[in-house]
């Protein structure tokens, strides 16, 4: 079932295209992060969501609703910005008063000094004040709820903004990088404790961010955007381990991973060092180039010092719990990352000469224009000069 | 820098400021000083400031008496309150859709609002002129107030600080379920004090203190403003007696003065923040 779905979304600012034809389907209580490049359109799209951008064509359901002609009020949908956009001039509890006051009061109970003289007005604010500090009591800000947004931290400011959003139970929760402007502790504190909150409100969530640590770490789905498309929207893992697309690939993990170009043998074979993984002869010629992507952690180095690529190290980075090596191939000039664990690290310097290896099935061959092709590791052994060629 | 050091370079730079502050407070120390002169001081041959016969009391009685002052006073206040009202609630929406809607025009009436600020009021006094006596509305409020209505100025200053309100603020408001006007009461305008209070002083001032205008569409005694009041003061009723000439305009002067000393640090930032003409 899904509760939001967004159909071939296009818009375009003066003739650039900013989204060429986004679609997205998210289930009733989904979270799902957008995550790419800045400029890749996942603001655009968000805003196009919320309605504070009209799309140039597609439509947005929400349940079995059209969104696209409604204005921005109606949407029933709630935002959280980058800024946090919190009214300057009004207290904590006054801004996250402001949702419920435009929604539960009517024009006429909305009006300075004649507002209070209508009948239940009295009321509807009593109970809004009520709404209000129960959702401060929840977010632990009930303390902060006379101040304003100037005497705030950013993390004070940030509470008071998801408050607003939370307050009047919207039906779709929009987050656009609410968390950059947090420094490193307190952002992934909040982590945590905006996927609590989205368990608990559960509504259909999107977040946008370019912190791809974010995207995987809180999302039910991650949605990849690049270039305005979305090139993939797959669970965590499958992004990860399942690249769809090399930028895919690309983007997605932490040091970045190692890509070579390479050519299809005549065999129907691609080979890197000793390995060689096969692709299916249907659907790729050989000769064609390609190029072959391996996640760091799937390089080691070779105990022996008989097998593998021959490289030299670069540089050497003590994370603490792992290592990072920046080696150079010898055999081809390509410079490859590997993550180590510090055992298998210890006692490596830059300028030591070593010997790779990669895990074969851990190989992504991606066409030339950037799709994934199906491989399958081929067990025997060739010759260095053969993966040259 | 340090107030207790006193070299020669503060000492001359002060001594320029406090001689152009003279200059500039002469004529207003002179007519304080005229206010309370007697007939034969003013016309004697020797210029001295201190009054030699103390007849400010004559003066201010005669000021008072011979002109209904209150009704003058009262007209200013009306006519600028007036005046600024309008020009805010035309100047705030309009400036607001330029900064921060998107629509076909926005770029045309940009334009229109530079070229307004070009073309000064005397340029079109008489087609105005002309139009508000075929209208027979010659001598009212409404002619000292309407052409004023609409304050390119205040566009121009509004919507300069307007482009300065992020839009995230205004997104926001939209998705909290505010229509445009609610989000100009409810979110610009408690925002744009500054502006405002900057821009009040501008208009206030302007319109207490022209004479021009008034000049043209006033002939008769019950609207006028302050300045045309002292015109007809001196034409009619003081002749010579500049004593009490002086002493009428120094109650006239006064509310400005004093409003000014009351908010001489929200004038300054008002001057500072628009770095404009006056």
């Amino acid at each position: 079932m899904t509760a939001l779905s967004l159909r071939g979304i296009e818009k375009s600012f003066s003739g650039n295209p900013i989204l060429k034809g986004v679609s997205l389907d998210a289930g009733p209580g989904e979270f799902i992060a957008l995550v790419g490049p800045s400029g890749c359109g996942k603001s655009t799209l968000l805003r196009i969501l919320a309605g504070l951008e009209s799309a140039d064509a597609g439509e947005i359901m929400l349940g079995d609703r059209d969104l696209s002609p409604m204005p921005a009020a109606d949407r029933n949908i709630a935002m959280v910005f980058q800024s946090y956009a919190l009214y300057p001039h009004l207290t904590a509890a006054q801004n996250i008063a402001v949702p419920l006051i435009m929604r539960k009061l009517t024009r006429a109970q909305r009006l300075p000094l004649i507002g209070p003289l209508m009948p239940s007005q009295r009321k509807a604010v009593a109970a809004i004040k009520r709404d209000v500090r129960e959702m401060a009591v929840s977010l632990k800000i009930d303390h902060l709820l006379d101040r304003k947004p100037g005497q705030m931290s950013g993390g004070q400011r940030q509470r008071v903004a998801l408050g607003r959003a939370m307050v009047r139970r919207p039906s779709v929760f929009l987050m656009d990088e609410p968390l950059s402007n947090l420094d490193a502790n307190l952002r992934v504190h909040a982590r945590g404790e905006i996927v609590e909150l989205h368990r608990r409100a559960g509504v259909p969530t999107l977040y946008v961010t370019h912190d791809q640590a974010e995207a995987l770490s809180m999302a039910d789905r991650v949605a990849v955007m690049i270039g305005g498309s979305m090139l993939q929207l797959a669970s965590p893992q499958v992004i990860y381990d399942d690249p769809a697309h090399i930028e895919v690939a690309r983007f997605i993990g932490q040091p970045r991973i190692n890509l070579f170009p390479s050519q299809v043998g005549a065999d129907g074979t691609i080979a890197l060092g000793d390995i060689r993984v096969g692709l299916p002869r249907e659907t790729v010629a050989a000769g064609t180039s390609v190029t072959i992507g391996i996640r760091p952690e799937f390089v080691s180095v070779s105990r022996s010092g008989q097998q593998g690529l021959p490289a030299r190290i670069g540089r050497v980075e003590f994370l603490g719990s792992e290592i990072i090596l920046y080696c150079r191939l010898d055999a081809i000039g390509e410079t490859v990352v590997a993550k180590l664990s510090p055992a298998e690290g210890a006692g490596l310097a830059a300028g030591m000469p070593v010997r790779l290896e990669f895990s074969a099935d851990q190989l992504f061959v991606f066409a030339e224009d950037g799709r994934r092709l199906p491989s399958t590791p081929v067990d025997a052994a060739i010759s260095l000069e053969t993966a040259r060629g | 820098m340090n107030a207790q050091t006193f070299t020669l370079g503060r000492a001359v730079r002060l001594s320029v400021l406090i001689f152009g502050a003279a200059i500039f407070l002469a004529p207003y120390v002179f007519m304080i000083s005229t206010a309370g002169k007697a007939q034969s001081d003013i016309f004697s041959s020797s210029l001295s400031l201190i009054p030699q016969h103390w007849s400010y009391v004559q003066n201010f009685a005669k000021a008072l008496t011979r002109v209904s002052m209150t009704r003058l006073l009262f007209n200013g206040v009306a006519v600028c309150a007036l005046i600024f009202v309008f020009q805010v609630m035309i100047a705030i929406p309009c400036a607001y859709a330029m900064a921060k809607l998107k629509f076909r025009a926005a770029r045309l009436m940009m334009m229109l609002v530079m070229l307004g600020l070009l073309v000064p009021i005397h340029a079109t006094a008489l087609p105005l002129y002309v139009a508000f006596d075929r209208l027979a509305v010659l001598n009212s409020y409404f002619a000292l107030v309407a052409p004023f209505t609409i304050s390119v100025f205040g566009i121009f200053l509004f919507l300069q600080f307007f482009r300065a309100i992020p839009d995230d603020l205004i997104h926001a408001a939209r998705l909290d379920g505010m229509s445009e006007l609610g989000i100009i009461g409810r979110v610009i305008v408690p925002n744009a004090w500054p502006a405002v209070t900057a821009f009040a002083i501008f208009s206030v001032v302007a319109h207490w203190n022209d004479l021009y205008w008034p000049l043209i569409v006033v002939s008769n005694q019950t609207y006028a403003t302050p300045p045309l009041g002292l015109l007809y003061f001196r034409a009619a009723e003081a002749g010579d007696d500049y004593g009490a000439l002086m002493a009428a305009t120094l109650i006239i002067t006064t509310p400005l003065v004093a409003a000014f000393l009351l908010a001489q640090k929200r004038f300054v930032e008002g001057i500072t923040m628009t770095g404009l003409k006056g």
